[in-house]
């Protein structure tokens, strides 16, 4: 099939008409607004058959998808920044309650200012939600990710929400080839979804979602992280047959040119792409540099990750989100991967609000020239 | 059955079946007194069955059978609403 | 009495809310509960929004519902009704479901969860249409967390956030009228009930599970702890509710009001006010004017009421 040119969000929406889900509660923010328009379109002309609940907010749409999936249904949603925030108690309460359910997040800054452009605070806000986190770095990446969503959500040693993280404008609304599978092959890859105690299932009853005191909280909590766990396997199992279907392999992370490297940067979503590309120039230029790609950030590959980079001699972190106060979320992570190796670590914190990481803020950080938060106004440089 | 087990073997995201679960014997609330009924003057208009708070009447058909003294309370609704008198509270 | 006979015949020998749960003793919310879910005559599914009735019946690993019974949070269980309501039309329509009988979808909320903080997803769902049941257990205050002031209390009642003192005679505010907020929604059924009134309450069940679209039941409930009476003394207190004309009992069918109980002749306010600690602070005289102006409120909502339900009754 030719690929097509299509925006991340046009591709996301693509996804969904393939996967064809029973129920989607949408709300609408910038900028994963393309994503529900284009599904929306795709119901109306018959091309995809979910029942679309416009609901009156993100909270809801939360709700109503918990509601759905816990009754048997596949469900799918989409959101952004502050829309995720509000939603951000039910999220929590979904993966408790271990609802499958796929979301698309076009990754945007968190109020305040109110931004509309890309960073990464908002999967960080629920970062210890118990979800599931995938970033894609292109709009291809986001269109296989929400194919591979399904598999990972409803797998029984799994049954979480899964994330598709999507930067904001710079994949949502960015136009790029892509490479969609046939649709027979989505509906086959997906197959259908079953859940043990369904809301519905009357002749069955459960009580779902109760009250735990002391004596019981912290075992489901336990469990849960578990089922994390388990989801970095189940992704594992899928890139085989994925690969089969599409010539394309994911695992939790990609490794690009670490072989031999003394730097590299690690990063999440599309700033991934362009360290790509000054690494090529890099290396052109005789310098031993690479990049990992984080994946899968939750779960976070850590015996993975430390076995890529014990040995290399410098890793920079590029976090495209803050924790005032303390450390950056990913250099947290990688701090914690790497504690007790050999390789000297670095962070910096870049992109906020959609401020672009150009190529040559990369060189500088590569030549570790660059300021802890890259390219803001009033940074004093590093000696 | 889920009596403090290793988080092994709960049930994923904490469902619980009916069927299964334990319901705790909340007849321990009552304070000293507990509801009897005089079945002479019973005419099984359902009233108490309905107003039980603890679902503790129990019915043969649509007939008044007994209390469950397992849950009951002791809250006395049923002999304020029968209409024909017919229950009593009575110290334990 | 055949009603009466015709819920327990529905309930096929289970209880839907069976003994064993920690509300007080004499709470008036499994009243409501039972009374709705056994005039339903479908299997039916139950959201449960967070408060008295959830955190009581469902603490792990006991339950005390045998029909399918989900909670996720406080605000939302018009939102979690409408995802399972359309997975149930979705999964119909592709034949997935294990049968063919339509199941119902009822809510249970408090006032807080419905008046307050589940205000929006409430009114989002009822703008939307689904097909369900939203029953408001309406005990004037939220009750689970210590009797604190919300919405639904009513004017110059006494709640541990609005209590009555030295410089205060309580909550300053008259309550929502929630009823009538869901009246504006247009939907095809809503109606405000008192279990007390049983007959009418099942009555009103009836009509709003056979509704084609959202129906919505206000159910004033009485809370002995909140309210301050003695449990066994609920129905009179309920009775007082209706009889002195502070809640009226109607029904709202396809935008139509009609009056289901006339109080003849009604009570004054003060045989309601006097029978629960909530209000004792007002019997007295320096109190004398909030008590006339609750009567003179209670009485302009009437007659208005009176008004709405005399224009849309059939001519002749």
């Amino acid at each position: 099939m030719t690929p097509l040119l299509l925006t991340g969000g046009e591709a996301v929406a693509h996804a969904m008409r393939q996967i064809d889900p029973d129920v989607v509660p949408v709300y609408p923010i910038t900028p994963q607004t393309p994503i529900i328009q284009g599904f929306a379109k795709f119901v109306a002309d018959g091309r995809a058959h979910a029942e679309l609940v416009n609901v009156e907010s993100e909270h809801s749409a939360m709700s109503a998808a918990i509601g759905s999936a816990l009754a048997g249904a596949r469900t799918m949603t989409a959101t952004s920044s502050q829309g995720l925030a509000l939603m951000a108690e039910v999220v929590y309460i979904a993966a408790s309650m271990r609802a499958p359910i796929v979301m698309a997040l076009g990754n945007r800054a968190l109020s305040g200012p109110i931004n509309i452009h890309c960073d990464h605070s908002d999967s960080m806000l629920i970062r210890d939600s118990g979800v599931v986190q995938l970033f894609a770095e292109n709009a291809q990446e986001a269109y296989d990710l929400t194919v591979l969503a399904p598999r990972v959500a409803e797998h029984p040693d799994v049954l979480l929400p899964v994330l598709v993280c999507l930067d904001g404008f710079t994949i949502t609304h960015s136009a790029e080839p892509v490479q969609l599978l046939a649709d027979g092959d989505v509906a086959a890859f997906v197959g259908t979804y079953t859940l043990a105690h369904r809301v519905l299932d009357v002749a069955h009853p459960a009580t779902q979602g109760p009250f735990a005191m002391p004596d019981y909280y912290y075992e489901f909590r336990r469990q849960q992280s578990a089922a994390v766990e388990a989801a970095g396997r189940v992704l594992d199992g899928l890139a085989d047959g994925f690969e089969r279907l599409s010539g394309r392999r994911y695992g939790p992370v990609e490794a690009y040119r670490l072989d031999g490297a003394e730097r590299v940067i690690v990063a999440l979503g599309s700033t991934a792409g362009t360290v790509k590309d000054v690494v090529d120039e890099l290396r052109e230029e005789g310098e031993a540099v690479g990049v990992l790609k984080i994946v899968s950030y939750r779960p976070f590959p850590s015996e993975l990750v430390r076995g890529l980079l014990a040995d290399i001699a410098s890793v920079i972190v590029l976090d495209r989100a803050d924790s005032p106060g303390g450390a950056a979320p990913l250099q947290a992570e990688l701090a914690a991967t790497l504690y007790g190796s050999a390789a000297e670590l670095h962070g910096h914190v870049y992109g906020l609000g959609g401020r672009d990481l150009h190529p040559r803020d990369v060189r500088e950080i590569f030549a570790q020239h660059a300021p802890r938060y890259v390219s803001v106004r009033g940074e004093p440089c590093p000696v | 059955m889920a009596r403090l087990s290793p988080w092994q073997e709960l049930p994923a995201g904490g469902a619980i079946l009916p069927a299964e679960a334990e319901q705790p014997r909340t007849g321990g609330w009552r304070t000293g007194f507990r509801p009897e009924v005089d079945l002479s003057r019973c005419v099984d208009c359902l009233l108490c069955w309905l107003y039980c708070p603890d679902s503790a009447v129990r019915l043969d058909g649509t007939a008044f059978e007994g209390f469950d003294y397992d849950f009951c309370k002791g809250c006395e609704i049923c002999a304020e609403v029968c209409p024909v008198d017919a229950i009593e509270m009575v110290v334990e | 009495m055949s009603r009466l006979k015709t819920l327990v015949r529905h309930q096929n020998g289970v209880q839907p809310l069976r003994g064993g749960h920690s509300l007080c003793q004499g709470c008036g919310i499994p009243m409501v509960v039972r009374t709705v879910l056994s005039t339903i005559d479908r299997p039916t599914v139950v959201v449960n929004a967070t408060g008295c009735l959830e955190v009581a019946t469902t603490r792990y690993p006991t339950t005390a519902w045998t029909v399918p019974w989900l909670h996720v949070a406080f605000e939302n269980a018009a939102a979690v009704a409408s995802g399972v309501e359309c997975a149930q039309r979705a999964l119909r329509r592709r034949h997935a479901l294990p049968s063919e009988e339509e199941v119902a979808v009822v809510v249970f909320a408090g006032d807080g969860g419905t008046y307050d903080i589940g205000l929006q997803a409430l009114s989002g769902a009822l703008e939307r249409g689904h097909r369900f049941l939203f029953v408001c257990y309406d005990n004037e205050a939220y009750m689970n967390t210590g009797i604190q002031r919300s919405g639904a209390t009513p004017f110059a009642a006494s709640t541990t956030t609005s209590p009555a003192g030295l410089e205060s005679f309580g909550k300053a505010q008259r309550r929502k009228d929630m009823t009538a907020i869901a009246v504006a929604h247009h939907v095809p059924y809503v109606a405000q009930a008192a279990a007390v009134h049983w007959h009418d309450l099942s009555r009103k069940v009836e009509l709003a599970a056979t509704a084609d679209g959202p129906a919505f039941l206000n159910v004033l409930t009485d809370c002995p702890l909140g309210w301050g009476h003695e449990p066994r003394l609920s129905a009179r207190v309920l009775n007082a509710a209706v009889n002195t004309l502070f809640w009226p009992l109607y029904e709202v069918l396809d935008g139509g009001y009609r009056l289901t109980y006339i109080p003849e002749p009604p009570e004054p306010i003060e045989s309601w006010l006097g029978l629960q600690a909530r209000f004792a602070h007002l019997l007295t005289d320096e109190n004398r004017a909030l008590v006339e102006e609750i009567q003179r409120q209670v009485n302009a909502d009437w007659d208005e009421l009176v008004a709405r339900c005399s224009a849309d009754a059939p001519a002749g």
